[in-house]
């Protein structure tokens, strides 16, 4: 019934209609602002959102034709078979190349939306100008989709049953990956459109600084969220027990996220000094072009990894256009109009500009070693012909290096008074901190080993210790403790956000230091034999079929006994599913949140009885994503902040509306 | 404080904060570049010991043994040729499912003191789930692949496969095909 | 002020400059890779631009054998191109080679290889899907095919007059491949 509806014809039709509407939310408002006509510019807002209206049709469309296994659509055949679990049948349409496309408008539309919605505080002309970028992106995005990567086309005849989907993204963690990390990489648009929109007008002010820091938290939330659950399904599902192999993916992620995290704290100045005006509409054009750049390098193929759909340069070639259209137009935008903006206030080195700007500079430098690792293997065999590849020792001795200034600045920066700050209040608060830096420091030269590490556990405290000295400075933490919850209820929540997400990156750093300690073994076992890794004793118990909905599995029984006691009872798994001729390691991880133990199963040698196992054990593992997740609610939080909401002066009813985000919308709307 | 020297600060901290990276990227290319080498070129030009290089070539038929370090971690012993010189490739850990003698293969590894090669990562070349799109169209096309029977032949079954293994051909399944080339040789 | 202004102006001319030759790079790159003469991830093909390696292999039936001193005596372009009954590609790929000198618009002779194969499997293979080589040798052991360092079959490689290797491809031919590739290659050696 619903499938009759929502046919794959009409979702074609409504991409179709979608892209139409897309131009002319780009060419409408934008004549409008130029000629100052009120009505073509209110116009924005009314093709925004009937251009997301068309989306989530088309959107829907795709997804009734995957959950009813309709297999004469060729996208669905060719990812989806009766037998998936339909919980992937839904994931499984954002699974490969062309659902994930359509995916990718449908959120840009969402951003277009979301300002339409809650940008009525903006000024006309901006928001005109604004939501004409979003649509007119959108627009060249809605084409890539219809002309190269259509999700609509028939196949004929249609087969009786689907080629399913790669066993490996048959996953609960990854099904929801794609959209955390689009709402990320997309949602950069809106600082993008910002942006552009600010060269336009020719002016860029601190009220600007307000507008363009709530959708770049957002986004950065967003993206952070996204690669962390993807470095997590990476740790658990590759089997290869790292959490981050410097795969250019990773990178092609890494780098937006880095360049965001730069904006968003340039931003602040702009919003506060009304200085770094230039460099913050740069960052913003600069971390969606990374965004747009990443996903057409990993699209084309000229980037391959683990992650990488099927690629086929033609579809590069059309990517490649859009990308010159919005980022060189945008760059040539900035060429024409930046040097004419005024340029900003005054502020002394030492002082929490000064710490911006230091901040701005390091991550700035950690993104263009990381660049540069990373393009350097295509570009030196396009010029010199040279196959060459870049690992993770060029990345873990650049980047790394630069990470410690930053980590050790960021405990500071937030102490720091606005213009002009003196050294001896900062020591003062940072007293406490910098003592259990240093405990940290001598207890980790005795117990742990390698410099990094020792450092890099170091660092962690001080910033987690930075980011509750700020808090507790804030908060008055000497005064009546009885009122103390309600003078916390007050702090502004930007501030509490900004610390919940310092503190997070050192969680994560903690996490990375106790991962350096971690202990693995490679062993051939027999049922019964008792293998010795990091202090556990391991035994295998067996190895046993199981069946499961679509796969054949061998399961092994392990039991982890510390000292006498049986700590946990481990289940890793090989499944082969017939219907790709696949098979895949199921890792088994148990966790009590200060370290995992991870086994996974390797080759079984019928012949001697035995299986191949390898086993780890993974200090403070969890801590890794743990503080990612900080790191986005940190976002999240300061977004609530009613100061820096979206067109200051809204009402307070509107104020749980705020934390809906373009991708909750998308989900919403689905 | 002025314009000018407010100016020069941000200038001061942009030089240095890019200057180390340039350093530190500078450093780092010099060491960690990995270099793609062929057997014999590996042992022409020997590289600096623990210095990480991506061997390539053929596994060797029949080179292929598995021994046992101390702690029982099964190691993986093979030769890898590039027609001129072939290297002895130790590798301690699970080999790909596609790797095979014969075939080409990846190692990730460094050259030892015993001028043999410790691979820390081996990759097959051909990815099982690997067939080119052209290549899916035209078996489509030519009968030899209905995409209603099934998924197509996996490229890890390229290399078992008679012609005359498909059910569209028309010639019966020879009893005893061909195995994988590496078998025969 | 105004060498000021020209300063910023140049400054923020900048990162457009960077953008464009990243994108011309990129573009370079995709145009390689649709051509083929560009694959970041392969493996360099160790013989191209060098003298064919020695080798004399025996015959093929229906064809007769070859060895590298009479392809190095040639006075016209060859395709050396590996193949084997066993690999699907490679029946893949027989239509482009039987047409090949329609879709060049001159004659280019075709010598086989066959890899690792059983003679009588492959001539039963020639026999089914018909054969465009002018002459056919078994290299029974692969040991020809690892100092030509093929990867796979199907392999291809364009033997200029003089025995050099002038041109290679991993993986089928394709007609977009003859006419975009192979035809520039041959045009450029000049024959």
């Amino acid at each position: 019934m619903l499938s009759a509806i929502l046919s794959p014809e009409l979702g074609r039709f409504a991409l179709a209609l979608s892209c139409c509407l897309a131009s002319m939310q780009f060419a409408l408002p934008l004549l409008g602002a130029a000629r100052r006509r009120p009505g073509l510019m209110r116009s924005a807002s009314g093709f925004a959102a009937a251009q997301l209206l068309a989306l989530v049709v088309a959107f829907a469309c795709l997804v009734v034709a995957a959950a009813t296994d309709d297999f004469s659509v060729a996208n669905v055949a060719e990812n989806s078979a009766v037998l998936k679990p339909m919980l992937y049948k839904i994931t499984g349409v954002w699974g490969n190349h062309e659902g994930s496309t359509l995916l990718w408008c449908l959120i840009l539309a969402a951003c277009g939306g979301a300002v339409a919605a809650f940008g009525r505080g903006l000024p006309d002309a901006l928001r005109a100008r604004v939501i004409a970028v979003l649509g007119g992106t959108a627009a060249g995005f809605e084409l890539f989709c219809l002309f190269t990567s259509d999700p609509f086309d028939r196949a004929w005849p249609a087969p009786p049953d689907g080629q399913g989907m790669n066993p490996l993204l048959q996953d609960p963690g990854l099904a929801f990956h794609p959209p955390i990390l689009y709402a990320g990489y997309v949602g950069f648009a809106v600082p993008f459109a910002f942006a552009v929109a600010a060269l336009l007008e020719g002016r860029v002010d601190a009220a600007w600084g307000r507008w363009v820091r709530p959708w770049t938290v957002a986004a950065w939330s967003f993206l952070s969220a996204g690669i962390a659950l993807g470095s997590w399904w990476s740790y658990y599902v590759l089997g290869w027990g790292g959490y981050w192999f410097w795969d250019p993916v990773e990178n092609a992620s890494l780098l937006p996220w880095l360049c965001g995290t730069a904006l968003l704290h340039s931003a602040i100045v702009v919003e506060k000094r009304e200085a770094l005006k230039i460099w913050t509409v740069l960052l913003a054009i600069a971390t969606f072009s990374l965004s747009l750049s990443g996903t057409f390098l990993v699209r084309s193929g000229i980037l391959n990894s683990v992650h990488s759909f099927a690629n086929d340069p033609a579809r590069g070639v059309f990517i490649l256009m859009l990308l010159a259209l919005v980022i060189g137009g945008s760059l040539a935008l900035f060429a024409w109009r930046a040097p004419v903006l005024a340029a900003g206030g005054l502020f002394a080195p030492f002082s929490r500009e000064g710490s911006l700007v230091l901040n701005n500079v390091l991550l700035c430098s950690v993104a263009a070693v990381v660049l540069t690792g990373t393009m350097y293997p295509p570009f030196m065999s396009l010029l010199r012909g040279q196959a060459i590849s870049v690992g993770a020792p060029f990345f873990n001795e650049t980047a790394v290096p630069l990470a410690v200034p930053l980590l050790a600045a960021m405990a500071a920066g937030p102490l720091l008074p606005w213009k002009r700050a003196r050294m001896r209040p900062l020591l003062r608060r940072l007293r406490v901190p910098g003592a259990l830096a240093a405990a940290v420091l001598a207890l980790g030269a005795w117990g742990l080993q390698g410099v990094m590490p020792v450092l890099a556990a170091a660092l962690g405290v001080w910033v987690i210790c930075g980011a509750v000295a700020d808090i507790a400075g804030r908060v008055g933490w000497r005064r009546d403790p009885r009122t103390l919850p309600r003078r916390l209820r007050l702090l502004p929540r930007a501030a509490l956000g900004a610390a919940l997400a310092h503190a997070g990156a050192g969680v994560s750093v903690l996490g990375l230091a106790g991962m350096s300690q971690a202990s693995h073994r490679i062993v051939e076992a027999r049922p019964g034999d008792s293998i010795t890794v990091g202090g556990d004793r391991w035994v295998l118990r067996g190895v046993a079929d199981v069946a499961g909905p679509n796969y054949d599995a061998r399961v092994a029984t392990l039991d982890v006994y510390r000292g006498h006691r049986l700590v946990a009872v481990l289940h890793p798994s090989r499944r082969h599913f017939p219907a790709q001729d696949q098979t895949t390691g199921e890792v088994a991880i148990h966790t009590n949140l200060i370290s995992d133990l991870y086994a996974v199963l390797g080759d079984e040698h019928p012949e001697r009885g035995t299986v191949v196992l390898r086993l780890h054990r993974n200090p403070l593992a969890p801590w890794i994503w743990l503080g990612a997740l900080l790191m986005a609610l940190g976002g999240a939080l300061s977004l609530s902040d009613r100061r820096i909401r979206v067109g200051a002066p809204t009402p307070a009813r509107s104020r749980s509306r705020e934390l809906r985000t373009p991708a909750l919308e998308a989900a919403a709307a689905e | 404080m002025t314009r000018k020297s407010r100016r020069l600060w941000l200038v001061g901290a942009c030089a240095l904060g890019l200057g180390s990276a340039t350093t530190l990227a500078l450093a780092a290319f010099r060491q960690d570049i990995v270099f793609f080498m062929a057997p014999s070129q590996l042992l022409a030009a020997e590289p600096a010991a623990g210095r990480t290089i991506r061997l390539g070539g053929m596994v060797v038929a029949g080179s292929l043994h598995e021994e046992h370090a101390p702690d029982g971690t099964p190691i993986a012993r093979f030769a890898v040729t590039d027609g001129q010189k072939a290297i002895t490739v130790r590798y301690a850990g699970i080999l790909p499912d596609l790797f095979r003698e014969g075939q080409s293969v990846v190692a990730l590894g460094s050259l030892a003191a015993d001028r043999s090669f410790r691979a820390s990562e081996v990759l097959a070349k051909h990815d099982e789930t690997y067939m080119p799109k052209d290549v899916a169209d035209a078996l489509r096309r030519s009968g030899k692949w209905d995409p209603r029977f099934g998924p197509p032949p996996s490229a890890a079954s390229w290399n078992n496969m008679t012609a005359a293994a498909r059910p569209a051909t028309d010639r019966p399944v020879a009893a005893d095909a061909p195995g994988a080339p590496a078998g025969r040789s | 002020m105004s060498t000021s202004l020209g300063r910023r102006r140049l400054l923020a001319l900048s990162p457009l400059l960077v953008a464009g030759g990243a994108g011309i790079g990129f573009w370079r790159m995709l145009h390689g890779m649709s051509g083929g003469s560009f694959d970041p991830h392969d493996v360099d093909a160790p013989v191209l631009n060098k003298p064919v390696p020695s080798f004399d292999l025996p015959a093929q039936a229906p064809g007769r054998g070859f060895s590298a001193a009479e392809l190095s005596g040639l006075r016209a372009p060859v395709l050396v191109n590996f193949f084997a009954s066993w690999c699907v590609p490679c029946v893949v790929e027989m239509p482009a080679l039987l047409a090949l000198p329609s879709m060049l618009g001159r004659p280019l002779p075709v010598w086989g290889i066959a890899y690792k194969d059983r003679t009588e499997d492959a001539s039963g293979f020639l026999q089914r899907s018909g054969n465009p080589y002018t002459r056919i040798a078994a290299d029974c052991d692969g040991r020809t095919a690892i100092d030509w360092g093929v990867s796979g079959v199907p392999e291809s490689f364009l033997i200029r007059p003089g025995g050099i290797v002038a041109w290679h491809t991993a993986g089928p031919l394709s007609s977009g491949m003859v006419t975009e590739e192979l035809g520039p290659a041959l045009r450029r050696i000049g024959a």
